[in-house]
């Protein structure tokens, strides 16, 4: 009886499933169009889940060989299923590779009930919580039914009131595995999830040590073009279909900042609202954490509606959005590569470009950047103030250097030009042929990008691009990582292609050249902190602990440090629009550095110095990594000195004695 | 005062028409064109009427500056902007009198004070007189309007407010004490129509004879605080800057207010 029950159960299972995956591709094609290479991305998909995928899922050993046995096994199982109950290719061979296939599945399933008996609060329930069941439903029955063909039972027992039995456990295992898939329920990550990998967004982004982390720009040429993301359906076909393919593992929950602090963002929820909005809904079945302070159920969207309401809600608040730092944790824990920061911004795109409903003093920043190319309004022609004494050469006056010094808008902040002065110090030690662009300088347009404004960035960008493109020098050095993203990353899709560092990897590389000599380190225990846009952004985790390392500091890592770095909550104008939430970003920073024990935090960036400062009652005083080598510095050793009437200079003299040397 | 015009009106007599005058700002550091503060906060005004008709007015020149900054006011959520052309050195009284007077707006909003040019506040003055409507300085709010009737919120020193009720058509001008205006979105800036409309020019024959010089920071006039308590010191802080002397004269001929401003301008040591 089974002989001939299976194959119409494998095959009508097989059949719905694709009908599911018809209407599937139907709802991920109601967006914007975005040409892929198809055959090209099927064929690097393996290789992008087997190492690109499997490396981020891997840090979690335990789930990562849970996974390997549980989705290893189910594809061998059903491959051999269909072979062998299917086609009927019933040859002992094929049978003992089923048995060990459905075997391996079943130890898996086993894994994950575990993991389900007690679920981290990440995890999301409701449908996920029958998975397991499911799993071990379709293995076991899988198994059983492929005894008798190997021969261990005899053919007979294919028959009666058990085996219809077995059948109906089969259809249940068949129902979620194949069916699903297709249909909606967990195993739908699995087909989101490989078409996901075979058409991402960022191919680029895949490869050993491959990152791809610049916004996209805006067609702003065009006036039919859109700005932004208003509805499900203005996201790009494979935006939707990332989405798609979350599993609701809740890694970016974990990781996420703002949902930390309660600010009413979570990034898992805000992924699967987009699938909701894609599918038409409400999200009244997510079963996972919600946004902090906002309950399940009250808002709904369908494809070709707001996103965001400009009054009452829709499927987003617009809060949710501006509670984003752009850290890009979340992106960097999903093992579904899913972009969750583009998709932030294309929102936020909208917010500002058509809404004009940038938050906070959003509109008065974006204001201020339009009309005096800085942030803070202040005068363009005062750029270099800070440093009317250290006569810094211009490049209008050079025109030709190795080394343009990109000063950034901290050239305004009284905090920040102590870090410049300590980082041309620095560079006049090393005796750096460089210059800055003084007052020819304007904001990166880092802000005005995350606020949304696309338009003031491409215009700072395109200008800021015109007044490079009359210098030569051999590349830019910059001390906030955020100018250093936008000039190296963003600038590049407008004409500007520019090789720049941050000046964590300049000192490490003059202290390597033997350029630089430190007094030994004299200071307590040091800790340090990887900004967003130097680690995550630029894979630029080692040249700042080189260079303390260089010092003779020994750093005692935070627990989150490397790629898993919290953010210190000064990104994507997160101080600007202000979301209020239950704590701040900097203060729970400020607690993973007191839990070291440092008694000081070297950090690398304007941004994370304002907010690590700004912390009430810290236990740790706030240092740039310049501030820390200027302060080190020690004459060279007479031998290596090429001018010995000058050269060797006590530190406390080194800046007076610098100056005569300047023309 | 046309026939054909009124006509056109008389179906839409719901919804409120109400004009606003914008000029080209100049940002105060950079000095770079932009939508002028006062300017943008009537259009804030505006936008906030119920069931009005809002038109944007400029009467100038269109070039690439002027344009950044008239899409400016279209990106805080207006479809058009009516440009009534008129090169450099016009007098713009002319147009704008003649526009206002043939479309016949029930409200007339401008800001106080242009941010560039000769700027001397009067441009709504000059319209008032030529049209013979009222006007009302240093709008806060326009309460309602009722019956061809509003009732006007004027912004007065230190916060204080007086409740007027003007009988419409009426020119009002806002300052800082008008909320401020909202964010400009580049969408609508982008898609907004500029709408030329071609008028009667005029020359301004006073103006090329003017030298024009920066202006130089005015010295503040000194208040002294005798206080020795806290008391005093906010007494103080909080008591008008008032000249004590001055008087009200109230059911005056022209002629006892002219001789009571000539009296003053003398003590003031203006006329000599």
């Amino acid at each position: 009886m089974l002989d001939a029950l299976l194959p119409i159960l494998i095959f009508s299972a097989l059949a719905l499933a694709v009908i599911g995956a018809v209407r599937r591709i139907r709802l991920w094609r109601q967006g914007r169009p975005s040409p892929v290479p198809v055959i090209q991305g099927l064929a690097a998909m393996p290789r992008r889940y087997l190492v690109d995928l499997h490396h981020v899922v891997a840090r979690d050993k335990v789930m990562s060989n849970t996974h390997v046995a549980t989705a290893g096994g189910f594809v061998a199982a059903a491959v051999l299923m269909i072979l062998v109950h299917g086609l009927g290719f019933a040859n002992p061979l094929l049978g003992g590779l089923l048995l060990a296939a459905s075997a391996l599945m079943f130890v898996g399933s086993l894994f994950v009930a575990r993991r389900r008996r007690n679920p981290p609060a990440r995890l999301s329930r409701g449908p996920w919580m029958r998975l397991p069941k499911s799993l071990m439903a379709f293995s076991l029955s899988v198994f059983l039914l492929t005894l008798p063909t190997v021969g261990v039972l005899p053919e007979g027992t294919g028959s009666g009131i058990l085996a219809l039995a077995l059948a109906a456990v089969l259809v249940w295992g068949l129902g979620e595995m194949v069916f699903g898939m297709t249909w909606g329920g967990p195993m739908k990550h699995a087909f989101a999830g490989a078409l996901h990998l075979a058409f991402h967004r960022r191919p680029e982004r895949f490869g050993e040590g491959k990152r791809s982390t610049g916004l996209k720009a805006l067609d702003l040429n065009d006036p039919k073009a859109p700005l932004g993301v208003e509805t499900p359906s203005d996201f790009t076909w494979n935006q939707l279909l990332g989405f798609d393919a979350c599993v609701q593992c809740g890694r970016c929950e974990a990781a996420c900042p703002a949902f930390a602090a309660g600010q009413p963002l979570n990034p898992k929820k805000l992924i699967q609202d987009m699938v909701v909005g894609m599918a038409g809904g409400s999200d009244a079945h997510y079963a996972g954490s919600p946004y902090p302070g906002k309950p399940v159920g009250e808002h709904a969207g369908d494809p070709h509606g707001p996103i965001v309401a400009r009054e009452g809600t829709a499927l987003v608040d617009a809060e949710t959005l501006w509670s984003c730092t752009t850290c890009r944790a979340c992106v960097e824990e999903c093992p579904m590569m899913i972009e969750h920061v583009d998709a932030i911004v294309d929102m936020r795109r909208f917010l500002t470009l058509e809404h004009g409903n940038t938050p906070g003093k959003g509109a008065e920043v974006l204001d201020n950047l339009i009309a005096t190319d800085n942030p803070g309004g202040f005068d363009p022609g005062s750029r270099l103030h800070w440093a009317a004494d250290l006569n810094l050469p211009l490049m209008r006056d050079v025109g030709q250097v190795d080394v343009l010094l990109w000063l950034g808008d901290g050239v305004f902040d009284m905090r920040n030009q102590r870090t410049l002065r300590a980082l041309v110090k620095v560079l006049r030690a090393a005796e750096v042929d460089f210059a800055v662009l003084g007052n020819e300088e304007r904001d990166s347009g880092d802000v005005a990008r995350r606020l949304g404004d696309e338009a003031t960035f491409q215009s700072l960008a395109r200008r800021n691009i015109a007044t490079l493109s009359q210098y030569r020098f051999q590349h830019i050095v910059t001390c906030d990582p955020h100018s250093f993203h936008v000039l190296g990353n963003e600038y590049g899709a407008l004409g500007g292609v520019y090789e720049v560092r941050h000046h964590s990897t300049y000192i490490a590389e003059l202290f390597e050249a033997g350029r630089l000599h430190f007094a030994p380190w004299k200071g307590g225990t040091v800790t340090y902190h990887d900004p967003c846009y130097l680690g995550r952004y630029n894979g630029e985790y080692e040249a700042p602990r080189n260079v303390l390392r260089a010092l003779g500091i020994e750093v005692a890592e935070m627990a989150r440090s490397g790629f898993r770095s919290r953010c210190c909550g000064g990104g994507g104008g997160a101080p600007i629009t202000d979301i209020p939430g239950k704590q701040r970003i900097p203060d729970m920073r400020m607690n993973d550095v007191k839990e070291t024990g440092a008694e000081l935090v070297a950090v690398g960036c304007p941004q994370c110095t304002a907010m690590l400062e700004g912390v009430v009652d810290a236990s740790a005083e706030v240092r740039d990594i310049a501030e820390l080598v200027a302060d080190a510095l020690v004459e060279r050793p007479a031998h290596s000195g090429h001018d010995s009437a000058r050269d060797p200079q006590p530190v406390a003299e080194a800046r007076s004695v610098v100056k005569e040397v300047t023309p | 005062m046309r026939p054909e015009v009124d006509e056109v009106k008389k179906p839409k007599q719901s919804a409120l028409e109400v004009a606003v005058l914008v000029s080209v700002g100049r940002h105060p550091v950079t000095g770079r064109a932009r939508r002028a503060d006062q300017d943008a906060r009537g259009v804030e005004l505006a936008l906030t009427l119920d069931e009005a008709r809002v038109t944007l007015l400029h009467a100038g020149a269109l070039d690439e500056q002027s344009e950044g900054a008239l899409r400016g006011y279209l990106g805080m959520g207006l479809p058009a902007l009516t440009l009534i052309e008129q090169p450099q050195g016009a007098d713009v009284l002319d147009a704008l009198a003649g526009t206002l007077g043939d479309a016949r707006p029930q409200l007339v909003i401008a800001g106080e004070r242009a941010e560039q040019g000769e700027g001397s506040g009067m441009l709504p003055y000059l319209l008032a007189e030529r049209l013979g409507w009222p006007l009302v300085g240093g709008l806060a709010a326009v309460e309602k309007v009722e019956d061809g009737v509003a009732t006007l919120l004027q912004a007065l020193p230190r916060g204080q407010r007086r409740r007027l009720q003007v009988r419409l058509p009426a020119i009002v001008t806002v300052d800082a004490a008008a909320s401020a205006a909202r964010q400009s979105a580049f969408g609508p800036a982008r898609r907004g129509a500029i709408e030329t409309e071609a008028a009667a020019m005029t020359w301004d024959e006073a103006m090329p004879e003017w030298k024009v010089s920066p202006a130089r920071k005015r010295p503040k006039r000194l208040k002294i605080v005798k206080a020795t308590s806290a008391r005093e010191r906010f007494k103080a802080a909080a008591a008008k800057a008032e000249g004590g002397g001055g008087q009200v004269l109230t059911d005056a001929t022209p002629e006892q207010g002219a001789e009571a401003i000539f009296k003053l301008l003398k003590e003031e040591g203006v006329l000599r």
